[in-house]
């Protein structure tokens, strides 16, 4: 399969037909979807609308950009003129969005193609994409098996090959936890490098858009592209994406690894601490020195998002409500009405969520809950960033276990939330993290590993993810 | 219902919300524009639409400091935070506002009574759309349904709260002028009541006078002028009282003020008050404005009618509450530069209250106007003949010498007066003969028979002085 790289540089040289690149992986969309379940809407034709006007434009002498040409699939969560946008979610149905998120005009104006709106947990709320009202997602490594989320469905559409990169959204490890379960490339970029607008909100300040790619360069090509100030984000920050492409073989000679000790023990499968050692010494045969370090305040980090993430949620579904948009379910008054559209929109899990969050904001147990959580959240970034006086990057597994089957953690939570227990504290911290494939497990499916940086450590993570990529290739 | 206040203090305490005059909303550049068709002033923000994100008017922060200084507030570093309750015109279900921490806080405001009205704070947040309930009495409760207009979510609202440090519904009404005078003119809010740019609830309570806490207040919602409020306060009051005579509690609640049947009736009380779940808004990050921001507004402020008073009061030696009238008409201006080109401070405060109320007053050329009281004050025009004069020069522009001459307005020198008064004097000696007793108010009677006999153009204080002579 062709990488961005290989297809926006044909395509830019005229070499290559972004038509013909484009068809290439619908054809693999129409022989594996229907057993995937990757996209929630395919907007086959505006593709094929854009690849032929990209061709013309190629012909005509132009450069369309970075991305020319390249196939694009977007998380359903994400707002796109014209087309649908559900999160997964019945309360959504049938909304079409007026306008387009920032990264999407981004993506667009860089030449690239999108190919269609993919599964996720209903608002990205949860680990196995189990939760969309519009069924499950397969991984396409074993078709009996999750393919993680929340992002589920644009880590499966790489990993299936019906595009060569894809965007998610990450609120506590929904880009990074698929990308392991499927084998795929998954960033989290450090928050506020790209612009939330357009993205229908979970955890404000948790929630990041990164990509999804079969390759490191392919993710830092997207990055540099959909990243930088936005205006319309006002936690959005000042200046450029770093180019991280021109860093990809800089290696890592030189460069302090820590692994951190309380994400490689209990709760983590032996088959996946195995590989990030492995992965370690890949590292260190490079010339880095790797060091166990203890980053205490992780362990913290499940229940601290598990109060700030859904206070924010409770607070940021509170808008469907019937009244201006999506489903109604039609009652006496306006307030059964929103009580009746609510009660049949959300899913089970969103709704935990909610009165998770409203209670955890409730007068009263304010300091005792959501309070104590951002001193928890300042915990964190403190422990991370003493850390950091002492290594340039930091390792660990991306996900406790490689893909498991249906089924297996849908009734009980607690288990379900523990597999993002290795990337929560990162959003906690507000830092960048990245999930890079490196072998497989006991049982042949793939693991990721775990690469963490500092704020704004983008160069140097991608540094070491290009390291383990080559080591394993 | 009336009250003794002899035996009973009223303390209230205002929450003043201004919609602020800025081109666009709080959050979003849809525009900020009193009426319009339904939905027509709305973008995706307005809507909260998923993924909208809200990007904060820094005209509207300029405005809410200009607000803040004015109010000698300290201007803080602050924080949005979100309001969360469910109502079909607030879009997304929370309303962004300030809570611990209001960009303006701690200040005062000093009325034309020289009395100064503690501010607490004076925070920013965004405006709810607009319902209408479509049949039962207009009220959600028993309507057959509703309409929602957004236009107005969104619109950029400075809350200000007021300490309870108002006594009367007159001082009330006093505060409100005076807070609207200075929103006015540092350029803030049109201070239109009628359209709901300035909204005013009430928070009041009843004590027994010379008692030192405070009674159980309410709040009045739904106040329209500034009558309403001060009906609102009297009837509010006065049933509170008469619950305290009769033994009875006074118990916290917010209520609704009826202005036609002239009455509060109960809106919720605080048992059933909303838990609004406040918490730091996400999608924004705190202002900071520092010190260079704070000082450049605050060099630009105008001189505010506070300030104008005292100036006014001290340059014509009048009191300072009677200068209030002549500062809300925006003629101190006028009055300080005719004092200073030798107009008398007294007579032109004078006309400037009794003579000078229509609106093109303001731009009359003050040379003039001091020329045309140096004509009155020399006897050139008599009382009536300058007020006659004033007009005109305000309705025409022209000098003072013009129009007296156009006229032939002369004042009657003594001499032409003494046959006249002494006419009237044979002819009415029953007058007469009171006036001799002592009876002062008669003085009027010949003053006036004179003027009628000359057509205004004697001095009343001549015939006056002629007749104490004549009397001997």
């Amino acid at each position: 399969m062709r990488t961005a790289v290989d297809i926006a540089a044909g395509v830019r040289a005229g070499e290559l037909s972004a038509l013909e690149v484009l068809d290439e992986h619908l054809e693999r969309v129409v022989l594996r979807e229907a057993e995937i379940h990757a996209f929630n809407h395919l907007t086959e034709e505006a593709a094929r609308a854009a690849a032929t006007g990209l061709d013309r434009r190629v012909a005509a002498g132009e450069d369309p950009g970075p991305l020319a040409g390249v196939p694009v699939a977007l998380k359903d969560n994400l707002c796109t003129e014209g087309v649908p946008t559900t999160c997964s979610s019945r309360i959504l149905e049938g909304w079409i969005p007026p306008y387009t998120a920032t990264v999407v005009e981004r993506l667009v104006a860089a030449g690239a193609v999108p190919v269609g709106k993919t599964n996720l947990d209903e608002f990205a709320m949860g680990s196995s994409t189990e939760n969309s009202a519009f069924g499950p997602t397969r991984n396409p490594h074993d078709v009996t098996r999750v393919p993680g989320g929340s992002s589920g469905g644009s880590a499966a559409a790489v990993a299936a090959g019906f595009a060569p990169v894809s965007l998610g959204s990450d609120t506590g490890g929904s880009i990074r936890q698929p990308a392991a379960l499927c084998g795929v490339v998954g960033v989290k970029p450090t928050y506020g490098t790209v612009s939330r607008l357009g993205l229908v909100a979970f955890g404000s300040s948790l929630d990041q858009i990164g990509p999804f790619s079969a390759t490191v360069a392919d993710a830092a090509l997207v990055l540099e592209v959909i990243g930088g100030h936005d205006p319309g984000d006002s936690t959005s920050l000042p200046g450029s994406f770093p180019s991280v492409s021109e860093h990809l073989d800089d290696g890592v000679s030189g460069l302090r690894v820590g692994i951190v000790t309380e994400m490689m023990g209990d709760g983590i499968a032996a088959d996946v601490t195995a590989r990030v050692r492995a992965a370690a010494d890949a590292l260190a045969a490079a010339g880095a020195t790797v060091e166990e370090v203890s980053v205490r305040a992780v362990t913290y980090g499940l229940s601290a998002y598990y109060l700030v993430a859904p206070a924010e949620a409770s607070s940021n579904l509170a808008r469907y409500d019937g009244v201006r948009y999506g489903v109604r379910v039609e009652a006496a008054t306006a307030g059964e009405m929103m009580e009746a559209t609510r009660t049949a929109g959300f899913g089970d899990e969103v709704k935990r969520r909610i009165m998770l969050g409203t209670y955890a904001l409730s007068a009263g147990y304010y300091d005792a809950f959501y309070g104590k959580a951002l001193k928890v959240r300042t915990l964190i970034r403190r422990d991370f960033d003493a850390a950091y006086e002492r290594f340039d990057v930091l390792l660990s597994p991306t996900s406790p276990t490689t893909a498991f089957p249906f089924g297996d953690k849908t009734a009980d939570p607690m288990a379900m939330y523990l597999n993002d227990v290795c990337t929560i504290p990162t959003n906690l911290a507000g830092h960048p993290a990245m999930s890079v494939p490196f072998g497989v497990g006991d049982d042949g499916l793939p693991v990721g590993v775990q690469v963490l940086a500092p704020a704004l450590g983008e160069v140097v993570m991608f540094r070491t993810a290009a390291v383990l990529e080559g080591s394993v290739r | 219902m009336s009250l003794d206040l002899d035996v009973w203090e009223i303390v209230i305490g205002l929450e003043v919300h201004t919609e602020l005059l800025t081109r666009t909303k709080l959050f979003s550049g849809a525009v900020n524009r009193f009426g319009g068709e339904p939905n027509t002033h709305i973008d995706p923000m307005t809507l909260g639409l998923p993924g909208a994100l809200p990007v904060l008017n820094e005209h509207a922060v300029e405005l809410a400091i200009r607000v803040g200084l004015a109010l000698n507030c300290t201007v803080q570093r602050s924080v949005f935070a979100r309001k969360n309750y469910f109502y079909p015109d607030q879009p997304k279900n929370y309303q962004i506002s300030q809570y611990e921490l209001p960009i303006n806080a701690d200040g005062w405001l000093e009325l034309p009574s020289g009395k100064r009205v503690g501010i607490e704070r004076a925070h920013l947040e965004e405006d709810t759309g607009k319902s209408t309930h479509v049949g039962g009495g207009g009220r959600i409760h028993d309507a057959r349904y509703s309409l929602v207009d957004l236009n107005r979510a969104g619109v950029p609202l400075l809350e200000i709260v007021g300490r309870p440090d108002l006594r009367t519904a007159d001082e009330a009404k006093a505060y409100v002028s005076e807070l609207r005078s200075i929103l006015v003119a540092v350029g803030a809010s049109d201070g239109k009541m009628e359209e709901g740019s300035l909204r005013v609830d009430c928070n009041v309570s009843v004590r027994h006078r010379g008692d030192s806490d405070f009674g159980t207040r309410c709040e009045i919602k739904n106040i329209n002028s500034l009558r309403a409020m001060g009906r609102a306060i009297d009837y509010e009051a006065a049933r509170q009282a008469d619950l305290i005579s009769s033994g009875e509690a006074v118990v916290q609640q917010t209520r609704h003020w009826n202005d036609t049947e002239g009455r509060t009736t109960l809106l919720r009380s605080k048992e059933d008050a909303d838990d609004y779940r406040y918490f730091p808004d996400p999608d924004l990050v705190e202002i900071d404005p520092g010190p260079e921001w704070i000082e450049r507004v605050r060099a630009a402020l105008p001189m505010l009618p506070s300030a104008r008073r005292h100036r006014l009061a001290e340059r014509t030696g009048a009191e300072l509450e009677r200068t209030a009238l002549v500062v809300e008409r925006g003629l101190d201006e006028l009055c300080l530069t005719a004092v200073d080109a030798g107009a008398d401070p007294e007579r032109v405060l004078t006309h400037a209250e009794h003579n000078l109320a229509d609106e093109r007053a303001a731009g009359l050329d003050p040379e003039a106007f001091a020329q045309l009281v140096a004509m009155e004050t020399d006897g050139r025009l008599t009382a009536t003949q300058t007020k006659a004069v004033l007009a005109e020069m305000v309705d025409t522009g022209d000098g003072p010498d013009a129009i007296a001459a156009r006229h032939g307005y002369e004042a009657m020198d003594s001499g032409s007066l003494e046959p006249i008064v002494d006419g009237l004097i044979e002819a009415n000696p029953a007058e007469w003969e009171r006036f001799c007793d002592g009876d002062a108010k008669v003085a009027g009677f010949f003053v006036g028979q004179v003027m009628k006999a000359t057509q205004g153009k004697a001095d009343g204080k001549a015939v006056t002085a002629l007749l104490n002579a004549r009397r001997g």
